[in-house]
């Protein structure tokens, strides 16, 4: 789960982190209200889970009270990569000396979290990566100590030759690796980390992701969620425990277990036909997530054909068959449905759909053939 | 001989009173495996099926039954605990089945399970399976056939898959193990590319692999210069869109090194056949023996 810009910062805030100050608003009045106690010089920052806002015209500066009202009303509501924006962050528009960068991330290969910093910071960062990769300074944290003193301090020299600014930035890195445990963080990055024309060390814009594995521990957390900032079709697949991703094909997927999904909507490809959506059951069965699994396919105008592909281990074929004839009953599916399914109760299954005048492949590649075909 | 487990492996089920665990345990017993104890605090002194002890800690287990082997199917919220207890407890072995374990627990289970001496598989797979001998998860029994294919891989019926294809046509398995699709796992496919090149019984070994990280392409490296043994491997993924990346930082981490195309390409260079499809791993391990 991504938190918005505003949520990052208020966590940051509160775990001691400076950050400048900043208000959100829903309407360009209080955009208005917020710039005029700011003192009219603003920047309006679209409050979206998408990379480029900058690019895509989601963050303006504003000189008086008034611009801040017309670039609020120009940013709400306008789409970013196919997500609208609702929330604007308004915030005094800062002097910048300089701009760096701070991330944490869990790292796969190390299986520790990895502190990076670089003081090419600013919107590029990734550009940095690719192109001066001696500029990205990392290190990786042993969980058993945290984040010592003493590696913070040489990482901020690696930012600032001055004493205080490495100092101050040492102490944001150890507050932001704190963070990174106490919300259950993926993710938490500081990009920029800015130096004012005075000289101050502070977390200008921040990005936290947070691990969804953490949120039935953590309900403070999950209460951050912006249900509206996300694809309504992912928030019904959320709500019925499947994991879904919309895609640009015609084809709807619906398997069981990650791997064979995407093993599922690459023999698609491989036959020609093109994906509408990557869509994963999951492991337990149950007849109520495969009538969701259908409601959301069949609600997408695109998708000209439903593929089923089934191996039971967990998952039971008789569950799998009788949501699917669930489904039926309850609304109409309007295309055609290609079915395979074996493995477990993969006989149950099969004289369940048969029943119903479904028929039932055992063959994954047979499958897929007639569904693209 | 196999890797990891056979009919020297003696069992102990974290969970065995739970749903699932209860469920798998029974199974397990079924396809042969020496299930010797089972731990649920609370439940000591009680017997599973009538006949397996229940413990209240894994210590008591192994006291009592000489475990050599763990299996969790706990609760997501208490399963890296049970990690730890077994691993504490002299566990040589532990399968963790659970998904759904935050990452940043993981961080600190596999320090603590390294120092042991212990092997962790997984969390968040299937386990594993030695046709004919042992099986440790929940890879369905009855479409595994004894033989000469091991098999590793990062899914789980993605797996099922494979193997269904093995079996059907032949071709039996010396082991197959899931190594599980978290980014944290205690096991990679290196271990398992080891296990397999030392092992007598196993001829030629299939991997399956996945977007995402460098795994595949590390492992690729290391069949190149330690694996004599034929190698043909599959990578899921190949249509999967490439945004959905966690921030800069994920992007600096992985770079485009985590693609489908990335790693197939690395498999190819290493002289591992690569599969297409699912279809392709029996003419392609035909080519190869």
């Amino acid at each position: 789960m991504n938190l918005h810009e505003y949520q990052a910062r208020d966590i940051l805030r509160r775990h001691g982190i400076p950050v400048p100050p900043g208000e959100v608003a829903t309407t360009p009045a209080e955009a208005r209200a917020i710039a005029e106690r700011f003192g009219g010089k603003v920047v309006v920052k679209a409050q979206v889970h998408a990379g480029g806002r900058g690019k895509a015209g989601g963050v303006k500066l504003a000189k008086s009270a008034a611009e801040a009202e017309a670039h609020a009303k120009a940013i709400l509501g306008m789409t970013i990569k196919g997500l609208t924006v609702h929330k604007v962050l308004v915030a005094p528009a800062a002097e910048i000396a300089t701009e760096s960068y701070v991330g944490i991330i869990v790292d796969r290969t190390s299986q520790r979290p990895v502190l990076m910093v670089s003081p090419a910071g600013g919107i590029d960062i990734e550009e940095v990566a690719a192109k001066t990769p001696e500029k990205i300074h990392r290190l990786a944290v042993d969980p058993r100590y945290g984040l010592l003193p003493h590696q913070a301090v040489a990482l901020g020299f690696a930012l600032y030759s001055d004493v205080k600014q490495a100092r101050a930035a040492a102490d944001i890195m150890q507050k932001l690796y704190g963070v990174v445990y106490a919300v259950g963080a993926s993710l938490a990055e500081i990009n920029p980390l800015v130096t004012t024309a005075d000289g101050t060390v502070q977390a200008l814009d921040a990005k936290i992701g947070i691990d969804d594995n953490e949120l039935e521990r953590r309900p403070e957390i999950a209460a951050l969620r912006d249900v509206s900032s996300e694809a309504p079709e992912e928030v019904a697949a959320r709500a019925a425990g499947l994991t879904f991703i919309k895609l640009d094909g015609d084809v709807g997927c619906c398997v069981n277990g990650a791997g064979l999904a995407m093993a599922t909507m690459d023999l698609v490809k491989y036959y020609g036909g093109q994906p509408a959506n990557f869509l994963d059951i999951g492991g337990s069965s149950n007849p109520q997530k495969v009538v969701a699994a259908l409601r959301i396919m069949t609600s997408d105008p695109r998708v000209k054909v439903i593929l089923f592909n089934i191996f039971g281990g967990i998952t039971r074929g008789d569950d799998v068959a009788n949501g699917i004839v669930q489904a039926t009953k309850e609304f109409p599916l309007k295309v055609p449905i290609v079915i395979r399914l074996t493995g477990t109760n993969e006989k149950e299954g099969i004289a369940i759909l048969e029943r119903a005048g479904f028929k039932a492949l055992a063959d994954m590649d047979e499958a897929v053939k007639q569904a693209v075909a | 001989m196999s890797v990891f487990i056979d009919q020297s492996t003696r069992l102990v089920v974290q969970g065995i009173t739970g749903r699932d665990g209860s469920f798998h345990a029974k199974q397990m017993i079924e396809y042969g495996t020496k299930v010797v104890a089972g731990v649920t605090p609370g439940k000591g002194g009680q017997r599973f099926e009538n006949t397996i002890p229940v413990f209240n800690t894994v210590a008591q287990a192994v006291h009592e039954t000489h475990a050599n082997t763990s299996v969790i199917y706990v609760p997501a919220a208490v399963a890296a605990s049970a990690i730890f207890e077994a691993a504490d407890s002299g566990i040589e072995l532990i399968i963790c089945i659970t998904e759904g374990i935050p990452v940043l627990d993981m961080t600190r289970v596999l320090p603590f399970v390294h120092e042991r001496g212990a092997r962790l598989i997984g969390p968040n797979c299937p386990g594993l399976i030695s046709p004919g001998k042992s099986k440790v998860g929940i890879i369905p029994g009855n479409i595994c056939k004894p033989g000469k294919i091991g098999v590793v891989s990062r899914s789980g019926t993605l797996t099922y898959e494979i193997i269904h294809q093995l079996s059907t046509h032949g071709m039996g398995q010396s082991t197959c193990v899931g190594i599980g699709g978290d980014p944290l796992i205690g096991t990679n496919f290196i271990h398992c590319l080891a296990a397999f090149a030392a092992d007598a019984e196993t001829a030629a070994i299939v991997m399956i692999g996945e977007i995402g990280g460098t795994d595949e392409q590390r492992a690729a490296e290391f069949v190149k210069e330690k694996v004599k043994k034929p190698v043909v491997g599959f990578i899921a993924g190949q249509t999967a869109p490439p945004g959905r990346r966690m921030g800069h930082a994920g992007a600096i981490i992985s770079g485009s090194s985590g693609t489908a195309a990335d790693k197939m390409a690395a498999l190819a260079k290493a002289g591992i056949s690569v599969m297409k499809r699912p279809a392709d791993v029996v003419p392609l391990l035909q080519e190869r023996l």
